[in-house]
Protein backbone atom coordinates (compact mmCIF):
# COMPACT_ATOMS: atom_id res chain seq x y z
CA UNK A 1 0.00 0.00 0.00
CA UNK A 2 1.30 3.46 -0.85
CA UNK A 3 1.13 6.28 1.68
CA UNK A 4 -2.52 7.41 1.98
CA UNK A 5 -3.41 10.89 0.75
CA UNK A 6 -6.17 11.44 3.32
CA UNK A 7 -5.94 10.85 7.06
CA UNK A 8 -8.47 11.60 9.81
CA UNK A 9 -6.98 15.10 10.12
CA UNK A 10 -7.92 15.86 6.49
CA UNK A 11 -11.70 15.89 7.06
CA UNK A 12 -12.46 19.06 9.04
CA UNK A 13 -15.90 19.51 10.58
CA UNK A 14 -18.08 21.75 8.40
CA UNK A 15 -16.26 21.03 5.15
CA UNK A 16 -18.53 20.20 2.19
CA UNK A 17 -17.23 18.73 -1.07
CA UNK A 18 -18.96 17.51 -4.22
CA UNK A 19 -17.59 14.73 -6.35
CA UNK A 20 -18.40 11.74 -8.53
CA UNK A 21 -20.50 11.34 -11.64
CA UNK A 22 -22.41 8.19 -12.43
CA UNK A 23 -24.72 7.62 -15.37
CA UNK A 24 -27.30 5.08 -14.16
CA UNK A 25 -28.04 2.74 -17.04
CA UNK A 26 -31.07 0.51 -17.52
CA UNK A 27 -28.79 -2.52 -17.88
CA UNK A 28 -27.18 -1.91 -14.49
CA UNK A 29 -30.54 -1.32 -12.81
CA UNK A 30 -31.86 -4.61 -14.20
CA UNK A 31 -28.68 -6.51 -13.37
CA UNK A 32 -28.60 -5.40 -9.73
CA UNK A 33 -32.34 -5.83 -9.22
CA UNK A 34 -32.39 -9.30 -10.82
CA UNK A 35 -29.87 -10.50 -8.28
CA UNK A 36 -30.82 -8.60 -5.11
CA UNK A 37 -34.19 -6.86 -5.37
CA UNK A 38 -36.46 -8.43 -8.01
CA UNK A 39 -39.52 -6.23 -7.53
CA UNK A 40 -41.59 -5.13 -10.56
CA UNK A 41 -40.70 -1.40 -10.23
CA UNK A 42 -36.99 -2.32 -10.55
CA UNK A 43 -37.41 -4.88 -13.36
CA UNK A 44 -40.34 -4.09 -15.63
CA UNK A 45 -40.90 -0.73 -17.35
CA UNK A 46 -44.67 -1.06 -17.71
CA UNK A 47 -45.22 -2.29 -14.17
CA UNK A 48 -42.95 0.49 -12.90
CA UNK A 49 -45.00 3.17 -14.70
CA UNK A 50 -48.15 1.89 -12.99
CA UNK A 51 -46.47 1.77 -9.58
CA UNK A 52 -46.18 4.43 -6.88
CA UNK A 53 -42.63 5.15 -8.15
CA UNK A 54 -43.80 6.18 -11.63
CA UNK A 55 -41.06 4.58 -13.72
CA UNK A 56 -38.26 2.05 -13.82
CA UNK A 57 -35.83 2.94 -11.05
CA UNK A 58 -32.86 1.55 -9.19
CA UNK A 59 -33.20 -0.53 -6.03
CA UNK A 60 -32.38 1.62 -3.01
CA UNK A 61 -29.66 -0.92 -2.18
CA UNK A 62 -28.24 -0.33 -5.64
CA UNK A 63 -28.20 3.42 -4.93
CA UNK A 64 -26.27 2.69 -1.73
CA UNK A 65 -23.83 0.52 -3.68
CA UNK A 66 -23.37 3.17 -6.38
CA UNK A 67 -22.79 5.81 -3.69
CA UNK A 68 -20.23 3.53 -2.05
CA UNK A 69 -18.40 3.19 -5.36
CA UNK A 70 -18.31 6.96 -5.83
CA UNK A 71 -17.04 7.34 -2.25
CA UNK A 72 -14.33 4.74 -2.93
CA UNK A 73 -13.23 6.47 -6.14
CA UNK A 74 -13.60 9.94 -4.61
CA UNK A 75 -11.52 9.47 -1.45
CA UNK A 76 -11.74 6.16 0.41
CA UNK A 77 -9.25 4.27 -1.79
CA UNK A 78 -6.72 7.09 -1.29
CA UNK A 79 -7.35 7.34 2.43
CA UNK A 80 -6.21 5.65 5.62
CA UNK A 81 -9.72 4.16 5.89
CA UNK A 82 -10.23 1.62 8.65
CA UNK A 83 -13.78 0.77 7.64
CA UNK A 84 -17.15 1.68 9.09
CA UNK A 85 -19.15 0.05 11.89
CA UNK A 86 -22.41 0.64 10.03
CA UNK A 87 -24.66 3.44 8.84
CA UNK A 88 -26.87 5.48 11.18
CA UNK A 89 -29.51 6.35 8.62
CA UNK A 90 -30.24 6.18 4.91
CA UNK A 91 -33.21 7.98 3.38
CA UNK A 92 -34.38 7.09 -0.11
CA UNK A 93 -36.07 10.41 -0.84
CA UNK A 94 -36.74 10.15 -4.58
CA UNK A 95 -36.41 7.35 -7.13
CA UNK A 96 -33.19 7.05 -9.16
CA UNK A 97 -34.49 6.56 -12.70
CA UNK A 98 -32.91 5.11 -15.84
CA UNK A 99 -30.38 7.55 -17.34
CA UNK A 100 -30.20 9.73 -14.24
CA UNK A 101 -26.73 11.14 -13.62
CA UNK A 102 -25.91 11.10 -9.95
CA UNK A 103 -23.13 12.67 -7.86
CA UNK A 104 -22.27 13.07 -4.18
CA UNK A 105 -22.12 15.97 -1.73
CA UNK A 106 -20.29 15.06 1.46
CA UNK A 107 -20.27 17.13 4.65
CA UNK A 108 -18.23 16.29 7.71
CA UNK A 109 -20.58 16.92 10.64
CA UNK A 110 -18.66 15.62 13.67
CA UNK A 111 -15.42 13.97 14.59
CA UNK A 112 -13.58 12.67 17.60
CA UNK A 113 -10.34 10.96 18.41
CA UNK A 114 -10.54 7.37 19.59
CA UNK A 115 -9.76 7.09 23.30
CA UNK A 116 -8.76 3.44 23.14
CA UNK A 117 -6.82 3.62 19.86
CA UNK A 118 -4.60 6.70 19.57
CA UNK A 119 -3.75 5.84 15.95
CA UNK A 120 -7.41 6.14 14.96
CA UNK A 121 -10.04 8.83 14.68
CA UNK A 122 -13.75 8.74 13.95
CA UNK A 123 -15.51 10.97 11.47
CA UNK A 124 -19.23 11.45 10.88
CA UNK A 125 -20.26 12.27 7.34
CA UNK A 126 -23.59 13.31 5.93
CA UNK A 127 -23.53 12.28 2.27
CA UNK A 128 -26.21 13.39 -0.16
CA UNK A 129 -26.79 11.82 -3.57
CA UNK A 130 -27.94 14.40 -6.12
CA UNK A 131 -29.33 13.85 -9.60
CA UNK A 132 -28.87 15.94 -12.77
CA UNK A 133 -31.74 18.22 -11.66
CA UNK A 134 -29.87 18.90 -8.40
CA UNK A 135 -32.55 17.02 -6.47
CA UNK A 136 -31.38 15.17 -3.37
CA UNK A 137 -32.44 11.58 -4.12
CA UNK A 138 -30.77 9.92 -1.14
CA UNK A 139 -29.05 10.88 2.11
CA UNK A 140 -26.73 8.77 4.20
CA UNK A 141 -25.33 9.54 7.65
CA UNK A 142 -22.81 7.58 9.60
CA UNK A 143 -19.43 7.27 11.26
CA UNK A 144 -16.27 5.94 9.64
CA UNK A 145 -12.84 5.23 11.07
CA UNK A 146 -9.59 6.64 9.71
CA UNK A 147 -5.95 6.35 10.60
CA UNK A 148 -4.37 9.51 12.04
CA UNK A 149 -1.41 11.31 10.51
CA UNK A 150 -0.37 12.33 14.01
CA UNK A 151 -1.53 9.65 16.43
CA UNK A 152 -2.64 10.82 19.84
CA UNK A 153 -2.18 14.58 19.38
CA UNK A 154 -5.03 16.90 20.29
CA UNK A 155 -7.19 17.74 17.30
CA UNK A 156 -7.96 21.39 16.50
CA UNK A 157 -11.69 20.69 16.23
CA UNK B 1 -47.78 -9.02 1.05
CA UNK B 2 -50.50 -8.97 3.64
CA UNK B 3 -52.50 -5.74 3.86
CA UNK B 4 -51.13 -3.14 6.31
CA UNK B 5 -54.05 -3.83 8.69
CA UNK B 6 -53.18 -7.55 8.86
CA UNK B 7 -49.51 -7.14 9.77
CA UNK B 8 -48.90 -7.90 13.43
CA UNK B 9 -46.22 -6.30 15.56
CA UNK B 10 -43.96 -9.09 16.84
CA UNK B 11 -44.48 -11.36 13.84
CA UNK B 12 -41.17 -12.82 12.76
CA UNK B 13 -40.09 -14.23 9.42
CA UNK B 14 -37.08 -16.48 8.97
CA UNK B 15 -35.68 -15.63 5.58
CA UNK B 16 -33.38 -18.60 5.12
CA UNK B 17 -29.64 -18.42 4.63
CA UNK B 18 -26.98 -17.60 2.09
CA UNK B 19 -23.39 -18.86 1.83
CA UNK B 20 -20.97 -16.19 0.62
CA UNK B 21 -18.37 -17.54 -1.80
CA UNK B 22 -15.06 -15.81 -2.39
CA UNK B 23 -16.04 -15.38 -6.05
CA UNK B 24 -19.23 -13.48 -5.31
CA UNK B 25 -17.59 -11.38 -2.57
CA UNK B 26 -14.96 -10.26 -5.08
CA UNK B 27 -17.50 -9.79 -7.91
CA UNK B 28 -19.74 -7.52 -5.80
CA UNK B 29 -16.85 -5.53 -4.35
CA UNK B 30 -15.14 -5.07 -7.71
CA UNK B 31 -18.26 -3.27 -8.93
CA UNK B 32 -19.32 -1.38 -5.83
CA UNK B 33 -16.76 -1.38 -3.01
CA UNK B 34 -13.26 -2.03 -4.39
CA UNK B 35 -11.32 -1.81 -1.13
CA UNK B 36 -8.54 -4.40 -1.21
CA UNK B 37 -9.85 -6.42 1.75
CA UNK B 38 -13.03 -7.05 -0.28
CA UNK B 39 -11.39 -7.73 -3.67
CA UNK B 40 -8.01 -9.38 -3.12
CA UNK B 41 -7.74 -12.50 -0.96
CA UNK B 42 -3.94 -12.31 -0.84
CA UNK B 43 -3.71 -8.62 0.11
CA UNK B 44 -6.60 -9.03 2.58
CA UNK B 45 -4.34 -11.19 4.79
CA UNK B 46 -2.59 -7.95 5.80
CA UNK B 47 -5.88 -6.05 6.10
CA UNK B 48 -8.06 -5.16 9.08
CA UNK B 49 -9.66 -8.63 9.31
CA UNK B 50 -6.75 -10.78 8.19
CA UNK B 51 -8.84 -12.36 5.46
CA UNK B 52 -11.16 -11.59 2.55
CA UNK B 53 -14.46 -10.15 3.79
CA UNK B 54 -17.69 -9.14 2.07
CA UNK B 55 -18.64 -5.49 1.62
CA UNK B 56 -21.22 -4.53 4.24
CA UNK B 57 -23.44 -3.47 1.35
CA UNK B 58 -23.21 -7.00 -0.05
CA UNK B 59 -24.28 -8.42 3.33
CA UNK B 60 -27.18 -5.95 3.41
CA UNK B 61 -28.32 -6.41 -0.21
CA UNK B 62 -28.44 -10.16 0.38
CA UNK B 63 -30.98 -9.53 3.17
CA UNK B 64 -33.18 -7.87 0.52
CA UNK B 65 -32.69 -10.80 -1.87
CA UNK B 66 -33.85 -13.30 0.73
CA UNK B 67 -36.70 -11.03 1.89
CA UNK B 68 -38.13 -10.90 -1.63
CA UNK B 69 -37.74 -14.67 -2.02
CA UNK B 70 -39.50 -15.26 1.30
CA UNK B 71 -42.40 -12.98 0.29
CA UNK B 72 -42.74 -14.69 -3.07
CA UNK B 73 -42.92 -18.06 -1.35
CA UNK B 74 -45.95 -17.06 0.70
CA UNK B 75 -49.45 -17.11 -0.76
CA UNK B 76 -51.53 -14.49 0.96
CA UNK B 77 -55.26 -15.31 0.97
CA UNK B 78 -57.70 -13.35 -1.18
CA UNK B 79 -60.16 -11.09 0.63
CA UNK B 80 -63.76 -12.30 0.97
CA UNK B 81 -64.70 -10.07 -1.98
CA UNK B 82 -61.97 -11.67 -4.11
CA UNK B 83 -59.56 -8.71 -3.79
CA UNK B 84 -55.94 -9.70 -4.22
CA UNK B 85 -53.47 -8.79 -1.45
CA UNK B 86 -51.03 -5.98 -2.31
CA UNK B 87 -47.55 -6.23 -3.76
CA UNK B 88 -44.69 -4.93 -1.62
CA UNK B 89 -44.17 -1.19 -1.76
CA UNK B 90 -41.04 0.94 -1.82
CA UNK B 91 -39.01 1.89 1.24
CA UNK B 92 -38.29 5.38 2.57
CA UNK B 93 -34.93 4.17 3.91
CA UNK B 94 -33.47 2.39 6.91
CA UNK B 95 -32.10 3.20 10.36
CA UNK B 96 -29.32 2.09 12.67
CA UNK B 97 -27.51 -0.37 10.40
CA UNK B 98 -24.64 -2.17 12.06
CA UNK B 99 -22.09 -4.64 10.72
CA UNK B 100 -20.77 -5.90 14.08
CA UNK B 101 -18.68 -8.76 12.66
CA UNK B 102 -17.25 -9.37 9.19
CA UNK B 103 -18.63 -11.87 6.65
CA UNK B 104 -15.78 -14.11 5.48
CA UNK B 105 -15.65 -16.32 2.39
CA UNK B 106 -17.52 -19.55 3.13
CA UNK B 107 -19.66 -18.04 5.91
CA UNK B 108 -23.34 -18.97 5.92
CA UNK B 109 -25.56 -16.13 7.08
CA UNK B 110 -29.10 -16.75 8.31
CA UNK B 111 -31.40 -13.74 7.97
CA UNK B 112 -34.60 -12.82 9.77
CA UNK B 113 -37.09 -9.98 10.01
CA UNK B 114 -39.42 -9.07 12.88
CA UNK B 115 -42.13 -6.40 12.73
CA UNK B 116 -41.55 -3.84 15.50
CA UNK B 117 -43.69 -0.81 14.63
CA UNK B 118 -46.50 0.37 12.33
CA UNK B 119 -46.85 4.03 11.40
CA UNK B 120 -49.58 6.00 9.66
CA UNK B 121 -48.53 8.22 6.76
CA UNK B 122 -49.65 11.84 6.88
CA UNK B 123 -49.36 12.32 3.14
CA UNK B 124 -50.64 8.97 1.84
CA UNK B 125 -53.89 7.73 3.43
CA UNK B 126 -53.80 4.56 1.35
CA UNK B 127 -50.48 3.41 2.76
CA UNK B 128 -48.74 2.76 6.07
CA UNK B 129 -45.12 2.26 7.07
CA UNK B 130 -44.05 -1.01 8.65
CA UNK B 131 -40.76 -1.02 10.56
CA UNK B 132 -38.87 -4.24 11.11
CA UNK B 133 -35.79 -5.32 13.05
CA UNK B 134 -33.65 -7.30 10.61
CA UNK B 135 -30.66 -9.44 11.41
CA UNK B 136 -28.05 -11.66 9.81
CA UNK B 137 -26.27 -14.25 11.97
CA UNK B 138 -23.35 -16.45 10.92
CA UNK B 139 -22.84 -20.18 11.47
CA UNK B 140 -21.15 -19.46 14.84
CA UNK B 141 -24.08 -17.43 16.13
CA UNK B 142 -22.35 -14.06 15.66
CA UNK B 143 -24.49 -11.19 14.42
CA UNK B 144 -23.06 -9.72 11.21
CA UNK B 145 -25.98 -7.44 10.29
CA UNK B 146 -28.57 -5.59 12.33
CA UNK B 147 -30.82 -2.76 11.15
CA UNK B 148 -34.30 -1.28 11.24
CA UNK B 149 -35.94 -1.56 7.84
CA UNK B 150 -39.02 0.29 6.64
CA UNK B 151 -41.52 -0.49 3.95
CA UNK B 152 -44.62 1.19 2.56
CA UNK B 153 -47.52 -1.23 2.62
CA UNK B 154 -50.97 -0.62 1.17
CA UNK B 155 -53.99 -0.42 3.45
CA UNK B 156 -57.08 -2.45 2.68
CA UNK B 157 -59.14 0.57 3.67
CA UNK B 158 -57.50 4.01 3.24
CA UNK B 159 -57.47 6.06 6.42
CA UNK B 160 -60.39 8.46 6.81
CA UNK B 161 -62.71 6.49 4.53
Amino acid sequence: MSEPKYFWEDFPVGETVEFGRKNVTKEEILEFASEFDPQPFHLDEEAAKQSILGGLCASGWHSCAMAMRMMCDGYILESASLGAPGVDEVRWKKPVYVDDVIRLRRTCTERRASKSRPEMGLTKFRTEVLNQKDEVVMTMEGWAMYGRRHPGEEAES
Amino acid sequence: MPWFEDIKIGSRLDLGSHTFTAEEIVAFATKYDPQYFHTDAEAAKDGPFGTLTASGWHTSATWMKLMIAARQGRDEPLDADGRKPPAGGPSPGFLDMKWPAPVRAGDTISYSSEVIEKLDMRTRPGWGIVRSRNTGVNQNGETVLNFIGQGLIQRRHPRGE
